[in-house]
């Protein structure tokens, strides 16, 4: 060995080729490594904060291939992120500095893991010799993030830096998709090392069942054949996995009637015949009604959630259960399931479809369609002197023809929104599901701009919501967003305040909430507010935002204690549910 | 009804995976008895034997849980499994000279030895079933207990049959079609 390798020395000519002085040459700086990578996954828009531990990053960036967009707060960066993702089906992409940058990610990544959103966050961290020293800005992030993550790395050598990017990549966008953080100490930065485009992935302990054992899908095909009132519980995951045309030919084939969970709003079009819309919590009367007569229950890609299923034992009572999910923990995890179907919703579909027969349904639907609560569609009649807000949402959606990405905040506007926008589309619906994060709203906007400047962006929001991620706006003002803001504005911390009208007899603790002048403070901005206090001024401001170039906010100041109907009260089974009596007016 | 349910879990061998475990246990209000850690014949896997307390249905989802963290290579609940669960424990137990030889007897009755003694202390070396380690225990009690540590069991089939993780695809499969019953794991 020893000769062997003198000869070597003595004869560099007698080394392989491209390696000796144009790998030299080929040395990258850690930063250059990490922006190569994230270029060799085509990544285009990175959201993002600078600071200390990851500024010989950020000396990196002018020269890297895709756009830094710098948010006004690392939150925000992260749910910006998500609704990159969400109006793409691209990974979203965050990158923000070590210690409070990287715990201000922990709420996004926290609502990217409920809702299954593949976002990649990068945090730098502090010089490797001063990690566990309780250094300036360091925190565990990796230890920090541990539930909220589907996976997360602290790279310990620069070598492992582009396989690591790499691997996220993969572990984000494959199987059930959610977030992945990677924890780079400064110290990786500014060391040199050559970069190979990383190789395919391969871990022994991730290979996720995407096509479904066909025995399982047969055992669907029966129950399907043998069912007289079958009911499809559609999830986001229908979405999530590309098979919104599989799932059309699907439903229109067997004649099963589709119930949106509010991720799964989008999954098949509501204005179609067998289109039922919202269950759950806020769902319409007869889909809850239908949950409760339907003997089939088939969930494609949701993962029942307790707002979607109310009290478990009163879920569905009747029906036998067809549970199809990617993630096989999903299965039986809050709803006894009869026949589990692990896959890919895409792939199930794909061998589903030819097991079933052609149905039509006319008696199911005649008696779903009998237990509309038309009360509702006659209140809207009247149409009351104020703004209201089914009126807002519903004259949103038809100046927009229903094409118009939306996103929202939580709370009664999302309810409002879910229930009558009318979502006929994929990829248009951006909320929070399963965290229910407040600031929600703008800052995926903004992701959702600039992911699809094709596409119209309406930021529904409240005004409380509005308040934690308004500093935003400079954010759309800075990357000179087309995008329209409506905010739902009662005065109230609406939701909460409708459970403690209903549920704690009046008692409005801590719900009235102030707010700055919300045209004016457009105008701080630079950006056009309008404020709308009748229903006749509705139409017009949104047209007139919508003709608009840039942000626009539109301040809709509707009458405080509206409430969202009908509502399953906590704890009740959707059976339970209350419904407005009459138009409070 | 909740049983004590003892899962062999093949681990990647990487930092922090420990930590992953627990962390996963906990957080679905998993409260783990006992648990080890050690090399397994295959170099860099680790194999865990995780004592746990629960409903069928919930250690079944514990499992599903498990095989969602990457370093999880395989999972097995080993209760229902015809295994060997044996565990070790050092007991340091006051011995005068009167009560030597009696200690010493006892310790013979249940298969443990003496490592150790200084003129007041016989330090006992067992190892076997819990229930074992529990009897002997229970029979040192009168003499005193100075102090004891106890690993919790590590557990393997009898006869042929291994737990250990081929290359291929996770039995993710064959989990979920065994449906809400236990976790029932081939591949």
């Amino acid at each position: 060995m020893a000769t062997r390798s003198t000869a070597l020395e003595e004869h560099p000519s007698a080394q392989p080729p491209g390696s000796g002085r144009s790998e030299e040459r080929s040395l990258l700086t850690g930063s250059e490594i990490v922006c190569r990578a994230l270029e060799d996954e085509g990544v285009e828009t990175v959201f993002g904060y600078p600071g200390g531990a990851v500024i010989p990053l950020y000396d990196a960036l002018p020269k890297a291939g895709f756009h830094h967009v710098l948010v006004r707060f690392e939150q925000w960066a992260a749910l910006a992120a998500e609704g990159y993702a969400r109006a793409t089906g691209k990974p979203g992409v965050c990158l923000v500095t070590s210690g409070p940058g990287a715990t201000n990610l922990v709420t996004g990544l926290a609502d990217a893991m409920l809702d299954s959103i593949p976002i990649i966050a990068i945090t730098g961290q502090v010089i490797q010799p001063l990690i566990g020293r309780d250094a300036f800005q360091e925190v565990d992030i990796t230890g920090i993030t541990l539930p909220v993550t589907k996976h997360n790395y602290l790279v310990n050598r620069i070598e492992d830096l582009a396989p690591t990017i790499r691997e996220a990549f993969h572990i984000a966008t494959t199987g059930r998709p959610g977030p992945v953080l990677i924890d780079i100490p400064k110290t990786l930065f500014l060391q040199k090392h050559p970069y190979t485009p990383a190789q395919t992935v391969h871990r022994r302990g991730y290979q996720p069942t995407s096509v479904p054992n066909i025995r399982q899908v047969r055992l669907a095909a029966n129950a399907i054949a043998t069912a007289r009132r079958p009911l499809v519980m559609a999830g986001h995951g229908i979405m999530l996995s590309g098979a919104t045309d599989l799932f059309r030919q699907f439903v229109e084939k067997t004649g099963i009637p589709v119930a949106h969970t509010l991720l799964g709003l989008g999954s098949f079009p509501e204005s179609h015949p067998l289109g039922l819309g919202l269950m759950g919590m806020h769902g319409h009367k007869h889909v809850n009604d239908a949950l409760d007569e339907c003997d089939l229950l088939l969930n494609i890609g949701a993962r029942f959630d307790d707002r979607a299923t109310g009290q478990v034992s009163g879920f569905a009572p009747n029906a036998f259960v067809v549970h199809v999910d990617v993630d096989p923990a999903e299965i039986g995890k809050n709803v006894h399931t009869d026949v589990p179907v692990v896959g890919d919703a895409a792939e199930v579909l794909r061998l589903l479809i030819p097991e079933v027969e052609q149905e039509h349904r006319d008696d199911w639907l005649a008696w779903i369609d009998s237990r509309r609560d038309r009360a509702l569609d006659e209140a809207l009649e009247e149409r009351p002197a104020w703004p209201e807000p089914y009126t807002i949402i519903k004259a949103i959606a038809e100046a927009t023809d229903g094409e118009a990405v939306v996103t929202t905040d939580v709370g009664q506007h999302q309810m409002w929104a879910a229930q009558h926008y009318g979502f006929d589309h994929p990829d248009r619906w951006i909320t929070s599901g399963g965290l229910g994060t407040m600031g929600f709203g703008l800052p995926s906007a903004i992701g959702a701009k600039i992911g699809r400047p094709d596409r119209e962006v309406w930021a529904i929001i409240g005004d409380g919501g509005f308040q934690m991620s308004c500093n935003e706006l400079a954010t759309a003002v800075q990357e000179n967003l087309d995008i329209n803001i409506a905010v739902i504005n009662n005065g109230y911390l609406g939701m909460v305040r409708q459970w403690q009208d209903l549920f704690h007899a009046k008692n409005y603790s801590e719900v009235k909430i102030g707010a700055p002048d919300f045209e004016k403070l457009a105008e701080a901005y630079g950006i056009t507010g309008i404020t709308v206090r009748t229903d006749a001024e509705i139409r017009p401001a949104i047209d007139r935002a919508r003709a608009i170039r840039g942000p626009v906010l539109i301040d809709f100041v509707i009458e405080p204690e509206a409430n969202v109907w009908p509502i399953v009260p906590p704890g009740a089974a959707n059976s339970g549910m209350l419904h407005q009596q009459r138009y409070e007016g | 009804m909740k049983n004590r349910h003892t899962l062999s879990v093949l681990v990647e061998d990487h930092p922090g995976v420990l930590n992953r475990v627990v962390s996963l246990l906990r957080r679905r209000s998993f409260n783990i008895d006992s648990i080890t850690v050690g090399h397994s014949e295959q170099p860099g896997v680790s194999r865990m034997t995780i004592v746990v307390l629960g409903r069928d249905q919930e250690v079944e989802q514990a499992g599903k849980q498990l095989y969602k963290l990457m370093e999880v290579l395989k999972v097995t609940d080993v209760t229902p499994l015809n295994c060997i669960a044996h565990e070790l424990a050092l007991i340091k137990v006051a011995a005068k000279s009167q009560t030597r030889s009696e200690i010493l007897q006892i310790a013979q009755i249940y298969n443990a030895r003496v490592v150790d003694a200084s003129p007041t202390t016989l330090l006992i070396e067992a190892t076997g079933p819990e229930e074992q380690v529990d009897g002997l225990l229970n029979m040192l009690k009168a003499f005193g207990i100075r102090e004891l540590v106890r690993t919790g069991p590590v557990a393997m089939m009898r006869g042929t049959s291994t737990v250990g993780v081929k290359e291929g695809p996770r039995p993710d499969r064959e989990l979920a079609v065994a449906g809400n019953g236990t976790v029932a794991i081939s591949n």
